[in-house]
């Protein structure tokens, strides 16, 4: 019996990471100073007699997974949780509250989350809900490339771990944070809407004042940030995160630049079964790309197979017993054992490569926000003041430019079919394999600590 | 000043010499000898003071300004408070406003950088200083916020709140008493302020020849964070000296830690090296 279960959805998996350099390569936009007339209130919002907009502490426009990670903690956390959130999405899913039956068949959007990001989904009390759910844990990782002269597979038991990890649907992960922030009793509201508009005032209220010769117009300096919404409303905020995706209106409205690279590639994604239960995270890098079969859980796995936009389209056009064909051809040759998925039916389309370590990063911003605001509370920092996000910042760009760059290196070496490169790539995956202390370091980082491997 | 600019030139660098002269002429918050020596020469110096805070005090707020190391410091001054003042009154530190109900006072405020915080913090808050231009700042930026709106500012001194039998739970005086012109009288005042049981804390640099490579030489000079004559190493008091005339007033030290910068990161910590800038926690014994 073999059916392909769901292969429809497209989603832009790439998104957390543009997000994430948003997010980090300036501060997530902050501004500061207050209007004289304005009135605070940590229990919520609270209309202004001028303009009658609530008023928030933080804003944060995206109730995604990481702008719902973000709430999240905040509300978990003792020093945070008295503080006023607005999340700004029109995702209608904010408002629904009815819970993701078991049989409904699988998202092919999944996210393989780290054991660091696990312990975060345990420390806000999200992992619970996510236990009720499918999910499945995987301990054992196999990566080999199309050579077939290098190969290497890690087992949680290297590092002392019980899992490697553990790949959740997007739905259900976002499903758990929202049922986690219910539970709380975070002043938090939900705005249905877009962000329109941005109205700041200086970057910095502190640097305003120190240009300024005299003290007057002090007054006149918000320390509060508007924002208006696609459907008429507005409110103010003191401290403004965009956790809205890789097309980011934060970022496009705060004037935040980002470097980056551009990734000529598209990834397939599609929901496959096998014929027996599966713990193993497969990973081939292939000449276009590498291709992934994650384990969702029961028999199911969950496809990601990256490759050039020309490729994709044809085999988005493939009926699904010739998609079978390639996912096994791809999969065949080479040392060790490997995955004979079996697949049928329905048609695979397209997504944004590198979608998995994208979210562990996302999260990772998510919860060393909220302890850079929960760290500056604790002193009596106002929340929107610069220096803090500095902090954050300073935390965060080193972990993120390194991962990315190890994405993007791995990517750059298998996209060079060249015979002496892939007798060094498959030593390099050999050594990896056969030298404990590199092994043991690459899982740890790949399992989310934020050290690099080999330099600790 | 002139006197001052002429020694300075011809003598190089030597603090035991310069030191008789600029421990005349340099004291910022001048306070409790008012009453005791001729009120002439009390105001000449007040007023020197006074010209020179009221010159860089539109700029307390600007964290890139003078009083940067101030700022960068603020966080590691407020975490040592924080754990020494939550202990100190039994208060649960896991929350946002520890100090709620607590009457605190902030003896030499400057702009209240430290004020704002402590009124964040919960506590109820009077911040004075000698400068009146310095008030004058501290309320425009507190009242952009209303959660600081409530701290109340006033140009005064210790020693005139002393007279108006004004009493806190918690009396801080940070960086403010290597300025004063007598530091005993001046703890003195500060312990008059606090009720019996409640907390003093003071902050200050030690008389170290390595406090006067850091935060005159280095600071002043080299990397020009701070302006030139800010301080005087002369004027500087040694944790035991701070402890004995605490002693005298009545204040026992529970607790001292040092600050110690880290030029790599750019940040403070809290450290138990005391060679430099240090803070010290003491409670107030008898009434």
């Amino acid at each position: 019996m073999n059916r392909l279960v769901s292969k429809n959805c497209t989603w832009n998996g790439y998104g957390w990471k543009i997000m994430r350099r948003a997010f980090c390569s300036d501060v997530p936009l902050n501004v500061s100073g207050t209007s004289s007339s304005g009135t605070i209130n940590d229990h919520g919002a609270k209309n202004e007699h001028e303009t009658a907009a609530p008023q928030f502490d933080i804003a944060i426009i995206g109730g995604g997974l990481v702008g719902m990670g973000l709430a999240c903690s905040l509300a978990r956390m003792p020093l945070t949780k008295h503080l006023s959130v607005a999340i700004v999405d029109s995702n209608p899913a904010l408002l629904n509250t009815t819970s993701i039956k078991k049989d409904d068949p699988p998202d092919p959007r999944v996210s393989t989350v780290t054991p660091t990001t696990i312990s975060l989904f345990k420390g806000v009390g999200a992992w619970k809900y996510i236990e009720q759910q499918r999910h499945a844990y995987f301990d054992k990782m196999q990566v080999w490339d199309y050579t077939g002269l290098g190969f290497t597979r890690y087992n949680a038991r290297d590092v002392n771990k019980e899992v490697l990890g553990c790949v959740v649907e997007n739905k259900i992960l976002h499903r758990s944070l929202l049922s986690c922030l219910q539970d709380t009793d975070l002043q938090k509201t939900i705005f249905s809407s877009r962000l329109a508009s941005m109205i700041s005032g200086p970057t910095s209220a502190s640097k305003a004042l120190g240009n300024t010769s005299s003290t007057e117009g002090l007054r006149d300096r918000g320390n509060l940030t508007k924002l208006e919404l696609s459907d008429g409303n507005s409110l103010y905020a003191k401290l403004v995160v965009g956790a809205d995706g890789s097309k980011s209106r934060v970022r496009e409205l705060a004037g935040i630049k980002t470097t980056g690279w551009n990734y000529s590639q598209n990834a397939i994604i599609c929901t496959v079964e096998h014929t027996a239960e599966n713990r193993c995270a497969w990973q081939r890098f292939l000449p276009n790309g590498p291709l992934a079969l994650l384990p969702i859980g029961d028999r199911y796995s969950n496809i990601v197979w990256t490759m050039d936009p020309k490729e994709s389209l044809s085999r988005k056009t493939m009926n699904d017993d010739e998609f079978v064909r390639a996912v096994n051809h791809a999969l065949d040759g080479g040392y060790g054992p490997r995955p004979k998925p079996q697949v049928s039916g329905g048609g695979a389309h397209t997504v944004h490569p590198l979608a998995g370590q994208g979210v562990n990063m996302g999260f990772g911003d998510a919860f060393a926000l909220c302890k850079v605001i929960s760290e500056g509370v604790a002193v009596g920092s106002d929340i929107g003041e610069v220096s803090l996000l500095q902090k954050y910042e300073a935390d965060r760009k080193t972990a993120n430019i390194a991962m990315m760059a190890i994405l993007d290196g791995f990517q750059k070496a298998y996209s060079v079919d060249f015979g002496p490169l892939n007798f060094i790539r498959a030593a390099a995956l050999y050594g990896a394999n056969y030298i404990p202390p590199l092994k043991r370091n690459i899982i740890s980082y790949a399992s989310g600590e934020q050290r690099l491997p080999i330099f600790t | 000043m002139a006197l001052l600019t002429r020694i300075r030139t011809r003598i190089p660098l030597g603090p035991t010499r310069i030191c008789p002269l600029r421990l005349i002429q340099w004291r910022p918050y001048s306070n409790h000898q008012s009453t005791s020596a001729p009120a002439s020469s009390i105001s000449s110096l007040n007023q020197t003071e006074l010209v020179k805070f009221s010159a860089i005090a539109d700029s307390w707020w600007d964290a890139d300004g003078p009083f940067r190391p101030l700022h960068i410091m603020n966080p590691t001054r407020l975490a040592f408070i924080r754990s020494t003042l939550c202990r100190h009154f039994g208060k649960d530190p896991n929350t946002a406003r520890p100090f709620e109900g607590l009457k605190f006072v902030d003896v030499g405020c400057g702009g209240g950088i430290l004020s704002e915080p402590l009124a964040r913090m919960g506590a109820t808050v009077t911040g004075v200083d000698a400068v009146d231009k310095n008030i004058t700042i501290a309320r425009l930026h507190a009242d952009l916020d209303p959660v600081t709106a409530s701290i109340e500012y006033r140009c005064t001194t210790a020693e005139k709140l002393v007279e108006e039998r004004k009493e806190f739970d918690a009396v801080l005086a940070l960086e403010v008493i290597e300025h004063v012109a007598n530091p005993t009288e001046f703890c003195k005042s500060l312990s008059e302020l606090t009720v019996t049981q409640g907390a003093t804390v003071i902050s200050t640099i030690n008389r170290s020849m390595r406090a006067y490579a850091m935060a005159i030489v280095a600071a002043e000079y080299l990397l020009q964070w701070l302006p030139k004559g800010t301080h005087d190493w002369s004027s500087f008091l040694t944790p035991e000296e701070l402890v004995l005339i605490l002693q005298r007033s009545s204040v026992s030290i529970q607790e001292m830690a040092g600050f110690v910068y880290n030029p790599l990161s750019g940040s403070w910590s809290l450290s138990d090296d005391i060679g430099v800038n240090f803070i010290a926690y003491g409670t107030k014994t008898y009434g």
